[in-house]
């Protein structure tokens, strides 16, 4: 009877961890409502940004942002609206790492998500624009 | 004995998970896969992803000899 009870135990158990296995290997969620509305602001906001990244006025960080490397690169007048839209770009990747971690059920996962998307940016990052490494500006 | 079985099938119960639950990691690899996806879309590196390209009709021109 006892040790009927146990293998049952035992069973529920090992089925309860399997299942957790196969949530974990599976692919990230990434495509609920919210983090699509972000890629879409930030699609918007690239269109801006593109020039920016390509006059080394702004670059990529080390930590997945964006920063401003050469304001002088832009007209002064031009300068404040650049920081805006700095801001809002970061504003936005936190709040998709953090969604996406969310997403998963992981929020703890918001840093790794963010170090993975700094390596990928950098890597995507068309050449001439600038990144950051060992916080030192680098050219690609 | 029987006090024993059942203690062992608490316990059991208790740590197996809490072993799994620590034990779950980063999924680096299905993350860059994420991250490489968001990436293109927001940059949008790849033209034809959404818009299905619009392959003109292709009318083959009959060469009319003579």
């Amino acid at each position: 009877m006892t040790k009927q009870l146990m293998m049952v135990l035992f069973s529920a158990v090992l089925l309860m961890s399997s299942m957790q296995f196969v949530q974990a290997a599976a692919d990230l969620e990434a495509n609920t409502p919210v983090i699509s509305a972000i890629k879409t602001s930030m699609q918007t906001r690239h269109v801006q940004l593109q020039s920016h990244y390509s006059a080394g006025a702004i670059g990529l960080t080390e930590d997945g942002m964006i920063a401003v490397k050469d304001a002088g690169a832009v007209p002064l007048s031009q300068r404040g609206a650049l920081a805006g839209l700095v801001k809002d770009e970061n504003a936005d990747r936190v709040r998709l790492y953090k969604e996406i971690a969310v997403a998963n059920g992981h929020p703890e996962w918001q840093g790794e998500i963010q170090s993975t998307f700094a390596g990928r940016w950098i890597d995507k990052a068309q050449a001439g624009w600038f990144y950051q490494r060992a916080g030192a500006w680098v050219k690609k | 004995m029987k006090h024993w079985i059942i203690g062992l099938g608490v316990v059991a119960s208790v740590a197996l998970p809490a072993c799994v639950t620590i034990n779950i990691y980063f999924p680096a690899a299905a993350a860059e896969k994420a991250a490489d996806k968001i990436i293109e879309e927001v940059w949008q590196l790849k033209q034809d992803q959404e818009e299905s390209s619009s392959t003109p009709a292709e009318t083959p021109a009959k060469p009319v000899a003579q």
